[in-house]
């Protein structure tokens, strides 16, 4: 299987405080790997380096073929221009906690703006294919709303189709629902497994351990900057050999 | 079964708060009012003829026309300028921001009236303007006292003076837009300046209306003080005619109804520009009188 996303020694620092320490990651196409770690361990700063939100201190991200955010020339790597990174994320399709909804934009407006003002692709098509996303997270009726009026999980799944009307060939998910009340988590989770089974390469951090049995083919284990323990899903939740990962399974279950 | 007291529930009638306070403060200040309006109406020494003799005089309606292009020019360039100089301060280049936050400090540290002044009195410091490139030498040059006239340095002043106060109110709106939304905004792949014109300056609109409309009405009143150095605004127009007809008090109400109207007009537009911003956002509209209305999005 090829990958869809090679990570090879990231480093990342805020203010001489080491984040991640040297990532080495390969994620196959069309699969679904879900970053576990307790709170602070460098997973959301990892997600954001395979977009480029931001800038590396160390080592090389490759969506695809694609080195992203940088260009090689002989032994140094030299930061894209911005224009060239924004063309790179449109491959790259991202879900916040916070959703990031555009509230002076409708439903629809949020998800057919980027099409049709970044791929300049015809209208027509365009609204066909937000429709259809629309129908796919179940709020085609809410077309015309606006962002406000919707509920946390509503609005979730509305990013998730945002994200995908772009047609990224990668998604990533930051923790998208862990700022939901308990009873709006399912609709947001039901919407993913969908899309796994779709065979969209995903990369999910979460705490959903269920979400993770039932839809993960892969699991990494960060702390403090480093991944501990990655590989099956069912086997690394099942049988964890590393005592910290033990730790962190018991005390999320 | 003895009968329990909120048997009869059906018949009951409910009053409400009868607010007697809000009757009594409306009556008395109505009757001030019609007090101070009496005076005014009544006091042969307003000359309300001679006010509205005057009102459309020719020269004042001039008057009005150059106040209107004044303010035009001075809000179109001064937040153009503004909106450059508050990119200048929040940008990542040390030497644009330290440029841009002293620019803001010296020009709106000194009083209109002096920069006014100055630029008036620009020649006294550079007889001569000169535009000169390299290697092909001077291509353009003219006396200084042939390119500032009245208006030129008028306008001068007040974009200078009108670029330094937007800056800081369109700042301070870019600021309120969360980084939630520029990282939104470039996850799925938007270029900066579409970033910018599409997700920032929608949403920062909402915090710079307010202070802005504010700031166009105070402009509006802020060129009366060309006046100063002869430029026929409407105040300098109406003064023109009093110094010969000695109608100090009608002529300055001429102005005054002039500044009202405009003003007026002014808050209107402000209202309906707002509206059109906070579109997705406010639980509440407001009608042009700032009372809250329920907008139609909250009940659909
Ligand atoms: N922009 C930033 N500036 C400074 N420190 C940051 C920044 N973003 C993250 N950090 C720090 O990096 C560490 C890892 O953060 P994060 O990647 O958000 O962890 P996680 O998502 O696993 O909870 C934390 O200690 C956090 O405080
Ligand atoms: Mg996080």
């Amino acid at each position: 299987m090829s990958e869809a996303i090679r990570l090879r020694g990231i480093h990342k620092q805020f203010s001489g405080n080491p984040v991640l320490k040297g990532i080495d990651l390969d994620i196959a196409a069309g699969s679904v790997t879900v970053i576990l770690g307790p709170s602070g361990s460098g997973k959301s700063t990892l997600l954001r380096c395979i977009n480029h939100l931001e800038k590396l201190d160390g080592g090389t991200v490759h969506v695809g073929d694609t080195l992203i955010g940088y260009q090689r020339k002989g032994q140094a790597l030299y930061e894209l221009p911005e224009k060239r990174v924004a063309e790179q994320r449109q491959r790259i399709g991202m879900v916040f906690q916070q959703f990031n909804l555009f509230p002076h934009r409708t439903v629809l407006q949020n998800i057919v703006d980027a099409p049709l003002r970044i791929r300049g692709q015809k209208r027509v098509e365009v609204q066909a294919r937000a429709m259809a996303l629309l129908e796919q997270v179940g709020l085609a009726h809410r077309a015309e709303a606006w962002p406000r009026e919707l509920s946390g999980g509503q609005q979730q799944r509305v990013a998730i189709a945002r994200a995908l009307a772009m047609q990224p060939e990668v998604m990533l998910f930051d923790e998208p629902t862990s700022a939901l009340d308990p009873e709006l988590v399912g609709e947001v989770l039901q919407v993913m497994k969908q899309l796994a089974h779709s065979g969209i390469t995903m990369v999910v951090v979460t705490h959903e351990i269920g979400f993770a049995r039932e839809v993960a083919d892969n699991i990494v284990f960060m702390d403090h900057g480093q991944v501990v323990e990655a590989g099956d899903a069912r086997n690394l939740l099942d049988n964890p050999q590393h005592p910290r990962l033990r730790e962190f399974l018991a005390s999320v279950l | 079964m003895t009968p329990r007291p909120d048997d009869d529930i059906a018949g009951l009638r409910i009053v409400g708060n009868r607010h007697w306070g809000r009757w009594a403060s409306a009556v008395v200040v109505l009757l001030l009012l019609a007090l101070a309006l009496h005076s005014m109406l009544d006091n042969p020494r307003f000359e309300w003829d001679v006010v509205a003799a005057n009102l459309t005089e020719e020269s004042i309606l001039n008057g009005v026309l150059m106040t209107i292009k004044l303010t035009v020019i001075s809000v179109l360039f001064g937040f153009a300028g503004g909106t450059v100089l508050a990119l200048m301060r929040l940008s990542s280049n040390p030497v644009l921001v330290s440029v841009s936050w002293a620019y803001t400090w010296f020009f709106r540290a000194v009083p209109m009236l002096v920069q006014l002044f100055l630029w008036y009195n620009i020649a006294a410091l550079y007889p001569r303007l000169a535009l000169s490139l390299p290697w092909v030498g001077e291509v353009w040059s003219a006396a200084t006292n042939e390119v500032i006239s009245p208006f030129s340095a008028a306008v001068l002043a007040l974009v200078i003076h009108q670029s330094a106060y937007a800056a800081e109110i369109i700042r301070a709106g870019i600021q309120s837009v969360g980084a939630g939304q520029l990282e939104a905004a470039k996850a799925l792949g938007y270029r900066p300046g579409q970033i910018f014109r599409q997700t920032v300056l929608p949403q920062a609109m909402r915090t710079i209306l307010p202070p802005a409309g504010n700031e166009v009405i105070g402009q509006l009143k802020t060129t009366a003080v060309v006046s100063v150095i002869a430029l026929q605004d409407v105040l300098y127009s109406a003064q023109i005619i009093y110094q010969r007809t000695y109608e100090v008090i009608p002529l300055l109400l001429v102005a005054t109804a002039w500044y009202l109207l405009m003003t007026s007009l002014l808050s209107v537009l402000q209202h309906f520009v707002e509206v059109h911003f906070s579109r997705g956002n406010s639980q509440h509209r407001r009608n042009w009188l700032g009372r809250a209305v329920p907008s139609q999005e909250s009940e659909a």
